[in-house]
């Protein structure tokens, strides 16, 4: 029978310094049981739980997009005892992930409107599994215009850079990259809180829009009056919430907003079914 | 419906006669504390004493539970990867087990074992286990099971319901499970139905009667909105007192929250679960230091919407309270879930 607790061994096979200060890495994993791999067929921004025997076991947003086969990979940030213990982790080392956990954004709503993207931190991996699956020449034509606003506190701190840059010279997606400050006379971006690019950049709202918010609980909170602005409504918001969590499939009660469970009935939501919701996250 | 009559002089026969194919489980008197433990082989189950402490949710949730182990010594095959330990789920008895905490296991059901995802740990533990339950004759002061779906009475969640009458029990067989479980016990003697029936019907209303009117009033909660109740004034000074010290949530036949904890002795790692409380400040805290219920209102508030009105929106199977009033009994600062149900019952918004 089934075990939603046991997770599938992995062994990691790269290991990539995401940040100047060192303090996120990307990890890529390969599955040691090929059937392993074919039942984790994720949707983009389903999450994962990591899982180290004998240190314990995280939830991390899956960063690859479902159209990259044959791995998984997330990106951490080294913050407290697990994930210490994951960045001290070396390549060849075997370790287990649970999932794919939580619902997606909503992929069959989406298709044939356009997107805004707006992400801060680290809360980007979701966000770009969701690019690299729409920008896949499979999936390009499926859906309209593409605008990403995407911060971080500094140049050195933004995430998958080379993709970004590689995705700022494309002209079938507006890039909008910003940090909150920097002293490089030669950064040639944005600078600014992701809220204030928001409502300088983003597209007005449209019925055929659609935006999806990602980031820590403080740009959430002011990025949704910024979107509100611009005029979208209650059901064009779509938000992907980051609860504490533990077994991530609904059964331990940590991530209840309300009598919504994050890990299971999350972690995607829209504002119009968050605003039913106590504000618990 | 078959009814068995048991003598009260053959009990401790047919209880020995069972262990030959159940473990048993009973109320034990353990350190002046009164639960429900797996039976020693020399051992039976007070029957005067039932009214247990601690409920009987451990047999098929323990305190602490070992999920999954490992090894990590790099030389052996399948190191670092988990794997669930064998446990045995052979057949196993709860003797004497309440009405009301029968219907608690039925209500924690629809927790672990959902559409999407089954906790094998507990389904596997929970098909292995054959209730067998005993009528409150004298309900508590405290028991207010009958005003949340239960009863001194209650057959839900039961295999079998013994009936205390006098020098005998009598046994209502409700399953299969019960079936087999008095034939291996060798209890086999048919009661007259009708007039077995009507006894029992006479100290139900005996018990019923006793424990007077009710006032605890469930009927308005699922037509309230949760976010009217959240946002209800009372919940401060409901809380003002708490010392968030969990004993509700541990002796709650209900409350399943759960911590999973991993652990390496040596070169062998192992994955736990331990029960947790919602009334912890850790509960909810994120690596980050935020934390959505940080201040003891908010978790107090949490355990009652949790059981009063989230778990009623969600199954629409009652409250997640069975009224067994351990809580109320033990809150060391007399926080009554009796009186706050019927705050929340009653409460309408300001407009
Ligand atoms: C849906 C989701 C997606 C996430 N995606 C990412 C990601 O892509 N990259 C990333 O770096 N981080 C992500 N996080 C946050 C990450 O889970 C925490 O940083 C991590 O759990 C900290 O673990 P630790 O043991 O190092 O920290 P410690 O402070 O030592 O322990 C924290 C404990 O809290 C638990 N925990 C569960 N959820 C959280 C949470 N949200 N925040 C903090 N602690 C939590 C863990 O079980 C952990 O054992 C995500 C969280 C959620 C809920
Ligand atoms: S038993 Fe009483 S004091 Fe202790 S946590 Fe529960 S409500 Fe608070
Ligand atoms: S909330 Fe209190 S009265 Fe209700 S089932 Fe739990 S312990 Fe019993
Ligand atoms: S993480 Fe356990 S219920 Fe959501």
């Amino acid at each position: 029978m089934d075990n939603p607790y046991r997770p599938y061994p992995v062994r990691i096979d790269e290991i990539e310094i995401a940040t100047e200060d060192k303090s996120l890495k990307t990890f890529k994993f390969v599955f040691l049981n090929e059937e392993d791999g074919e039942k984790f067929s994720h949707r983009a921004g389903q999450f994962a739980e990591l899982s180290i025997p004998g240190k314990g076991e995280i939830p991390i947003g899956i960063a690859s997009s479902p159209t990259e086969k044959g791995f998984v990979k997330f990106t951490v940030f080294k913050t407290g005892v697990v994930t210490s213990y994951l960045h001290n982790m070396k390549v060849g080392d075997i370790m287990g992930i649970r999932g794919p956990l939580g619902n997606s954004y909503p992929w069959d709503k989406l298709e044939g409107k356009n997107l805004v993207i707006i992400g801060g931190g680290f809360a980007f991996t979701t966000l770009r599994a969701s690019i690299v699956y729409m920008l896949d020449p499979a999936n390009r034509s499926k859906f309209g215009k593409i605008d990403v606003v995407y911060g971080a506190r500094s140049p050195g701190m933004l995430l998958y850079r080379d993709e970004l840059f590689e995705w700022e010279r494309r002209d079938d997606i507006n890039m909008h990259i910003t940090v909150d400050g920097t002293d490089d006379p030669t950064w040639g971006y944005n600078v600014g809180f992701v809220p204030t690019i928001v409502e300088q950049k983003a597209p007005k709202a449209s019925p055929e829009t659609y935006a999806i918010v990602c980031g820590p609980p403080i740009m959430i909170k002011f990025t949704q009056p910024a979107l509100e602005k611009l005029g979208y409504g209650d059901e064009q918001i779509i938000m992907s919430l980051e609860n504490r969590m533990k077994c991530g499939i609904g059964m331990c009660g940590r991530c209840n907003i309300g009598k919504e469970l994050v890990c299971k009935d999350g972690p995607v939501f829209t504002l119009k079914e968050l605003n039913r919701t106590p504000r618990e996250y | 419906m078959k009814v068995i009559q048991i003598d009260k002089n053959d009990w401790n026969r047919g209880i020995d006669a069972s262990r030959k194919a159940y473990h048993l489980f009973g109320p034990v008197t353990d350190n002046n504390q009164s639960m429900f433990k797996q039976l020693a082989p020399d051992q039976y189950p007070d029957m005067e004493k039932p009214d247990t402490i601690m409920s009987p949710k451990s047999v098929l949730f323990p305190q602490t539970e070992k999920l999954l182990g490992a090894t990590l010594d790099p030389t052996a095959e399948n190191h670092h990867i988990m794997e669930r330990p064998e446990t045995d789920y052979s057949p196993r008895a709860v003797i004497g087990i309440r009405p009301y905490d029968a219907r608690a296991v039925a209500l924690v059901k629809l927790n672990f074992d959902t559409p999407e995802y089954r906790d094998p740990y507990w389904c596997d533990a929970y098909a292995a286990t054959t209730f067998v339950g005993l009528a409150v004759n004298q309900p508590s002061v405290t028991d207010f099971s009958t005003a949340m779906g239960s009863g001194p009475f209650a057959e839900e969640g039961l295999d079998a319901l013994l009936v205390d009458a006098g020098d005998l029990y009598l046994a209502k067989v409700l399953t299969p499970k019960g079936e087999a479980f008095f034939s291996a016990a060798g209890f086999d003697t048919v009661a007259d139905t009708d007039e077995s029936l009507e006894k029992i019907e006479q100290l139900k209303n005996k018990a019923e009667t006793a424990m007077g009117p009710l006032a605890v009033f469930t009927d308005k909660l699922a037509q309230k909105s949760i976010l009217d109740l959240h946002g209800a004034p009372f919940w401060e000074d409901l809380a003002f007192t708490c010392i968030n010290c969990g004993t509700c949530t541990f002796v709650c036949p209900t409350c399943w929250c759960f911590d999973i904890q991993d652990e390496t002795k040596g070169n062998s790692a192992a994955r736990f679960r331990n029960w947790d409380t919602c009334m912890s400040p850790l509960f909810t805290k994120h690596g980050s230091g935020h934390n959505p219920r940080g201040e003891k209102t908010q978790r107090v508030r949490q355990r009652f919407m949790h059981k009063l009105k989230y778990f009623l929106d969600k199954y629409d199977s009652g409250t997640m309270c069975v009224g067994c009033g351990r809580c109320v009994e033990k809150c060391p600062v007399n926080i009554d879930i009796r009186q706050v149900c019927n705050k929340m019952n009653s409460y309408e918004p300001q407009k």
